[in-house]
């Protein structure tokens, strides 16, 4: 065996471990004290690798071989195979789908090929429940920077001229909501983190969190430091429980290193933070009423007009409120400098962009690409095309508040604004793709009962207006639809989408008016035809293609 | 509720400030340890952290986690999210209707399962899924289902 040190990566994200990862763990661990390599060999907990669908994957450093669908009684295997110069172990590998043939290294799968991945580098490569892990890696040396050497206008100016705009939906620019905060009066001044990620079918926020806690606890720091900040909460939803456990080690550990608590640094400045936990409550992604449900209280967003949450937020202070990727990105910014981050991406979207790429793609998992990649490279390169060979139909971003887009749009290179010009956003980053036998009428019914289900009741226009379009939809699809009723549809999604109250209802009627302006046909097929091309709805025939 | 029940909550209370801001980690922390809240508890908590037991129902009743009524001693949580759906989740909620015999919402009379949905557990890479007492189950399909109702390990965890 070499010198270089050996290290035995186990995947242990939420995905791998319902695939069996902690066993796996387990059995390695036995094993290296099996065969006497403590010391030599070192097994490793990680964080989500992103290829889940795969999973539990096991990685072998400094090799970089990756193997799949590993099982406990693959621990002999796989340490011989270390022992032998890493000569990979065919069997565990992933295998081409098109040539079938084995590929023993991941750089040279497509699925992590065509990523660049700057916030998800360390997911999969160490340790998140380690704090030296992280240092390691040049972990908490922008906090350094930060502190020891910027003031805190340099920082806003910094994470300014970068172009990074907010990775939780609206892509609202980072650096002036900063300033925004910065300039605002008030005594005391807070740091939030939206790790509330309700959307269905996504997960990278989870993930980042699972993978890389100090990364966002960094980021949060060097925020607060910005704007003047001393207390901090991580809000994590109420279904994430590793997520929590992370943080929580992550906070300990860099109150420890003295990156927390007071006089960090050995400067003046005092900052720590607290995991907060939502109690299932999808409308608490929204700024306002995220921070009611902080305060106790119902999580009920506050309408217009009342000030921004960067200048009136928990308690009526001045509250900055980031999504976990945001803030992961901030010590990128600092460390590498805005001029470096601003020369990636599009014109208006810098940086990379995030997603959770599943449906009926063949690779599903969390993914990294630049600003500006299209649907298609997602889509056919890193996800490998429509799974059992069938015909793509559509893609979905956003979730409840995006939109699903035809293939005639492949081509579009997404960025926050592309995506909103065709009639989706980019949202937290879930991307849903879909086949010939995905019913859009079905899905634009699904997302409508989503959302009148986490609709809070407060205003009418979201309250009774998406009940009203899930009765209709669901009519079409129970075979009762009237000619009239697409009309109708466009009707209320406009009443719905100009009066409501906060975002989940203006963005509710999204996925049934994209469904209806590329799919029309099939809406035509459900109303006129009583048939479902797709065969899903059951009440009424199937097929005829449209 | 008995005394060693209450004298529970109490020590729960004594390691929070009695700050409403720490009403929903309070109110978890209970149903975390009781499996809901009982109506003892709320008014401990209306007192706890002064505001009135309206306020902690209101809340309550908000928030999907928080439950006024029992539930089963095993938690079933199907996953509705999207690319569960369109990969069969509904399919797997009624196979799982019929083998319990309860709906969704409901908990069996013998109070062994309550069964739910969520909006996502954010496993949708390996949709559709499913969670019984918190431990993840990906890629499911009717035969699956089956298995899981059947196996020791949901029964086993009941006898012991």
């Amino acid at each position: 065996m070499s010198n270089r040190e050996h290290s035995i990566f186990v995947c242990q994200g939420t995905g791998c471990i319902s695939s069996g990862a902690e066993q796996v763990f387990a059995s390695l661990g036995k094993e290296i004290v099996r065969l006497g390599l403590e010391g030599k060999v070192r097994v490793k907990r990680t964080g989500c690798h992103g290829f889940c669908q795969q999973g539990p994957l096991v990685t072998l450093e400094p090799y970089g071989i990756l193997y799949t669908n590993v099982q406990p009684d693959d621990a002999t295997d796989i340490c011989q195979s270390l022992l032998a110069q890493g000569k990979p172990i065919t069997r565990l590998l992933y295998r081409d789908p098109t040539t079938g043939n084995p590929v023993p290294y991941y750089r040279n799968i497509p699925f992590y090929q065509k990523q660049e991945r700057i916030v998800l580098r360390h997911c999969g490569k160490i340790d998140p429940e380690n704090i030296g892990d992280y240092t390691a890696t040049g972990g908490y040396q922008a906090l350094r920077k930060a502190l020891l050497s910027m003031k805190p206008e340099e920082v806003i100016d910094e994470v300014k001229r970068s172009g990074l705009r907010g990775l939780g939906g609206a892509g609202f620019p980072t650096g002036q909501k900063w300033e925004v905060c910065a300039t605002a009066s008030g005594n005391e001044k807070y740091v939030v983190c939206n790790g509330d990620e309700g959307d269905p079918g996504a997960f990278q926020d989870r993930a980042v969190m699972e993978a890389d806690p100090h990364a966002i606890i960094e980021g949060m720091i060097i925020a607060a430091y910005a704007i003047g900040a001393r207390r901090g909460f991580i809000y994590v939803r109420a279904e994430y429980p590793l997520a929590v456990n992370r943080l929580k080690i992550g906070i300990t550990q860099a109150r420890k290193e003295g990156f927390l608590g007071r006089n960090i640094l050995g400067t003046s400045f005092d900052f720590d933070i607290e995991v907060f936990q939502g109690a299932g409550a999808f409308v608490c992604g929204e700024s306002t009423a995220l921070v009611r449900s902080i305060e106790g209280d119902r999580g009920w967003p506050k309408p217009l007009p009342r000030p921004r949450t960067a200048e009136a937020g928990l308690w009526g202070f001045p509250t900055l409120l980031n999504n976990v990727k945001t803030f992961a990105n901030i010590p990128i910014i600092i460390t590498y400098g805005s001029q470096w981050f601003a020369s990636r991406g599009t014109a208006s979207s810098k940086g990379t962009a995030i997603f959770s790429l599943t449906g009926k793609v063949v690779n599903c998992g969390l993914i990294e690409v630049l600003m500006g990649t299209t649907l298609g490279e997602i889509i056919f390169g890193i996800g490998g095309g429509i799974r059992d060979g069938k015909a793509f139909k559509a893609v979905q971003t956003g979730g409840p508040s995006g939109g699903c887009l035809p293939a005639s749009l492949l081509d579009l290179q997404i960025d926050f604004d592309s995506l909103t010009a065709a009639g989706s956003m980019m949202g937290s980053g879930g991307m849903v793709v879909m086949d010939e036998d995905t019913c859009m009428v079905d899905v634009a019914r699904y997302f409508l009962d989503f959302t009148q289900r986490e609709s809070c009741g407060q205003c009418f226009p979201c309250r009774v207006g998406t009940k009203q379009m899930l009765e209709i939809l669901d009519d079409i699809t129970k075979g009762r639809g009237k000619p009239e009723d697409t009309e109708l549809l466009l009707e209320l999604s406009t009443a719905v989408a100009d009066t409501s109250l906060c975002a989940l209802g203006q963005t509710a009627p999204n996925p049934v008016l994209t469904t209806i302006r590329y799919f029309h046909d099939e809406y035509e097929a459900h109303i006129n035809e009583k048939r479902c091309p797709a065969g899903v709805c059951q009440s009424l025939a199937k097929g005829g293609g449209c | 509720m008995d005394e060693l029940a209450e004298e529970f909550l109490r020590e729960i209370l004594s390691f929070y400030q009695g700050h409403k801001s720490e009403l929903i980690p309070i109110l978890l922390e209970i149903q975390n340890n009781f499996g809901y809240l009982p109506k003892e508890a709320i008014l401990l908590v209306s007192n706890f952290i002064n505001v009135p037991k309206g306020h902690i129902y209101s809340v309550a009743s908000f928030y999907t986690r928080l439950r006024l009524l029992p539930l089963g001693r095993h938690r079933v949580t199907v996953c509705r999210g999207t690319a569960c759906h369109i990969r069969g989740a509904p399919q797997i909620l009624k196979e799982i209707e019929n083998v319990l015999g309860i709906k969704e919402g409901e908990t069996s009379s013998d109070l062994e399962y309550t069964l739910d949905t969520v909006a996502c557990i954010g496993c949708c890479a390996l949709a559709p899924c499913l969670t019984v007492d918190g431990k993840v189950h990906g890629a499911m399909n009717t035969d699956k289902v089956k298995k899981i109702f059947e196996a020791s390990s949901v029964k086993g965890k009941h006898e012991q």
